[in-house]
């Protein structure tokens, strides 16, 4: 009988020991290999209207790449509400794709990690070399003084999208330039459920992009030069007020939008609802929900007053979706190889236009066609008047704590409690302590 | 795993061979006889201890490991390599004047808040319903079926149905309450803010009820109907039927019931993550979503294992606390 327990015990015992092994070992295999040629599994990103719409749009091109290099590429479209997740968990797991997108903005953090290939000169060169992008789409792909992390793949920068025909029904001629003549305008349209502005209060992400500009106006930054969080400056609390102001205060944002964060804005503003929404690229999605190109106009985002330009007069940030590999890969060279297709100048242009998204590569973007209205604008914030996100290891916290911030303001707001300077400071004071500390 | 999932049955051959040559050397017909007689039911269980261990003993060890550890975005593509940090992990969930401790303190009651409401009304309204589809009516069947379907519904398809009904601006819930019936003033807001926490409630009740229902039940059909009867011609009413023989009789049943239903509920983390997402309102901020979410905010997996040994300790000792307490007037009842 003992014996029986001892076995028992032993056999338990052996367990354990093996499946400690087995899963504290998984990951620590030190780089990418070569052991699967055939093969790559990608993690795209959601650019287009739907998941279906991705598809659609990259299988051909994927279908090209098998036929130039013999490599089947397994497609995953991977919704912007589960990314994050799915990049940490690959990484803890050691089990993931081999080549993914990823949000410019989480660049540094993940660089952090050491989940990503570094793109150091030699792994550039089998791309065609780092001077093939433009230069602020390089800087946000890693921190600075470190090799990137990933590689641009699609630029894209906010701009104002006005309903051309609202516009017209309020008796406003000349779309708002600055943030006083968007309320302003937001007044005349917001009236018999009707609303001059959009908002995407519930994402975390959307958020953070709105106020980062915002506080760029009021001359903050949210992190200190040598990467800690500084949430709590005047300028910072002037920028998440404003910004929430424009539901509580001013009213010209729908109390409704407090729980949007599927991009109903944007089918409000197709549906004829909503007359203005801040957003990057989205063309392409009007065009899904049945608007015609000319029944919308595009400008420049609002400033706070002269025209935008860099410091005070920064109207975006620098957005984008770059390519990344993972290095537990199975398949560098395929990986690589994949990357460069990507990168292309033809795909790049190809991928570009049609996601309405602005290529990251200097000779795509030469094509005639990033010069049309919808692009143009983008494309010359990019230029002159978009700053990068700050790239510290720190920011997909600071995504999630001050977004998470500015989400519970506005649900103050669309329940009709005030939002005042005090309980906006107090918001961000909470964010910043639960930033880690080391 | 593949790997794992042979080995034992390996050392359970191995052992089982080790085990009969001795026996037969030896000439002692009898032993081996009683070894395989005392040893079959350890061989049985070997399987179902196997996977105990596989699925839930090592992920909690490991879980224990974790808050141990400094297990930051620095470290978690190969946390062997995180280092110790003894109980700075716990240090930090549980420095109540610091916002960390502070939000999970928060979070706890709001999560004990919740429960006891949650299991309350599915204990309240499945009693009930069993009881009165105790007498025979047209219809019952049915009836019982239909009170079935929130229980073996997948929980997603049913929770991200009510987010649609909940929806401030096209929801079914404000079209009832504000368009028809005119209860409020205005729309209100359901997923996000103070109201967030009745929404949720309402969804657990929904979702956990049948369960109890269920269970209630089967426990009646266990009562003597002459009990009943001879109650009956005693001269009890309905409401002394249901006080001195319904509830008695279901005594043990409700003791496990209650317990499955308050571990459920407290651990529950698909229905406020389905609802809520990532951020959940802080009206609703149940306990599993804000440990998941403190793990994944700041990265720090450490802090996030940290809570969840804290919450680990505090349902062993609910638990342990609960069937002692049962147990002990089970033993008084007997007597």
């Amino acid at each position: 009988m003992s014996r029986i327990r001892a076995a028992a015990v032993g056999a338990a015992t052996l367990t354990l020991a093996l499946t400690a092994t087995a899963c504290g070992g998984g990951s620590s295999s030190g780089g990418g290999s070569n052991d699967s040629p055939k093969t790559l599994t990608y993690w795209a990103s959601n650019q287009g209207a739907s998941i279906a719409v991705d598809k659609k749009v990259l299988q051909p091109e994927l279908d090209k790449f098998e036929k130039q290099t013999g490599i089947k590429v397994k497609l995953e479209v991977i919704p912007w509400s589960d990314l994050l997740n799915r990049i940490l968990t690959a990484t803890t797991s050691g089990q993931g794709p081999d080549v993914l997108n990823i949000g410019n903005t989480w660049s540094a953090s993940l660089q952090a990690s050491g989940a990503l290939l570094p793109w150091d000169a030699k792994n550039f060169d089998k791309i065609g070399g780092k001077d093939r992008f433009v230069e602020s789409a390089i800087g946000s792909a890693g921190a600075q003084g470190k090799d990137p992390a990933a590689v641009p793949l699609y630029s894209m920068s906010y701009a104002l999208y006005y309903n051309k025909k609202m516009f017209k029904d309020a008796g406003i001629s000349k779309p708002p330039t600055t943030w006083d003549e968007v309320v302003a305008d937001g007044k005349k349209i917001s009236k018999n459920g009707k609303w001059g502005l959009a908002a995407e209060g519930s994402n975390l992400s959307n958020n953070i992009h709105q106020i980062f500009v915002l506080a760029k106006q009021h001359g903050a930054d949210w992190f200190t030069a040598d990467g800690k969080p500084d949430f709590t400056s005047d300028g910072a609390v002037a920028a998440v007020k404003q910004y929430v102001d424009l539901m509580a205060k001013d009213k010209i944002i729908a109390p409704g939008n407090a729980e949007y964060a599927q991009n109903q804005s944007l089918s409000d503003f197709s549906k004829n609802k909503t007359a203005m929404v801040l957003w990057q690229a989205a063309a392409s999605t009007f065009k899904s929900q049945g608007m015609k190109d000319d029944e919308w106009g595009v400008v420049p985002a609002p400033v706070q007053s002269g025209a935008p330009g860099q410091g005070q007069n920064v109207n975006s940030m620098v957005a984008g979706i770059n390519i990344a590999v993972f290095k537990n890969t199975k398949n560098l060279d395929g990986a690589t190889k994949f990357v460069k297709f990507m990168t292309s100048d033809e795909e790049s242009k190809l991928l570009n236009k049609t996601y309405g998204s602005i290529p990251p590569v200097k000779a795509a973007q030469e094509d005639p066609a990033f010069n049309a209205q919808s692009t143009g604008v983008l494309k010359e914030t990019l230029a002159k008047s978009a700053a990068p996100l700050p790239q510290v290891a720190d920011e997909s916290q600071f995504e999630t704590a001050v977004g998470t911030a500015v989400k519970e303001l506005f649900a103050d707001a669309a329940a009709g409690k005030p939002v005042t300077t005090e309980s906006v400071k107090a918001a961000l004071t909470k964010a910043q302590q639960s930033m880690p500390t080391k | 795993m593949t790997t794992t999932a042979t080995s034992p049955a390996e050392a359970g051959e191995g052992r089982a061979v080790g085990k009969k040559t001795p026996g037969a050397a030896r000439g002692k017909s009898r032993r081996p006889g009683r070894i395989r007689r005392i040893g079959l039911p350890y061989l049985l269980l070997l399987p179902a201890l196997v996977l105990e261990l596989l699925v839930h003993l090592i992920p909690m060890v490991m879980g224990i490991v974790m808050s141990f550890r400094e297990l930051t975005q620095f470290y978690i593509r190969d946390w062997g390599s995180a280092p110790w940090s003894g109980f700075d992990n716990f240090k930090i969930a549980v420095d109540f004047d610091a916002p960390v401790g502070q939000a999970l303190l928060h979070s706890f009651f709001v999560t004990v808040l919740f429960t006891v409401l949650s299991v309350g009304l599915c204990w309240a309204i499945g009693t009930a319903a069993a009881i009165y589809m105790q007498e025979t009516f047209k219809g019952r069947g049915i009836l019982r079926a239909l009170f079935l379907i929130p229980y073996a519904l997948p929980v997603y398809a049913a929770v991200i149905t009510w987010v649609f009904m909940f929806q401030h601006d096209n929801g079914l819930v404000n079209h009832v309450l504000h368009d028809q019936l005119g209860v409020t003033d205005k729309p209100s807001f359901w997923l996000i803010g103070d109201n967030s926490f009745y929404a949720l409630l309402t969804v657990s009740v929904w979702k956990g009820w049948p369960f109890a229902f269920l269970i209630v039940m089967a426990g009646l059909q266990n009562i003597p109907k002459e009990m009943y009867e001879a109650a009956a011609l005693d001269g009890a009413g309905l409401w002394q039927q249901l006080r001195r023989i319904t509830l008695p009789s279901l005594r043990p049943v409700n003791q496990v019931l209650v317990l499955v239903l308050f571990l459920w509920t407290f651990n529950d983390f698909n229905t406020p993550y389905v609802m809520f997402g990532k951020a959940a309102p802080k009206a609703a901020d149940l306990i599993s979503v804000h440990i998941y979410q403190s793990s994944f905010v700041t990265w720090n997996f450490g802090t996030g294992s940290a809570m969840s040994v804290l919450l680990l300790l505090f349902l062993l000792v609910v638990t342990g606390v609960y069937l002692a307490l049962t147990s002990r007037g089970r033993k008084t009842a007997d007597v």
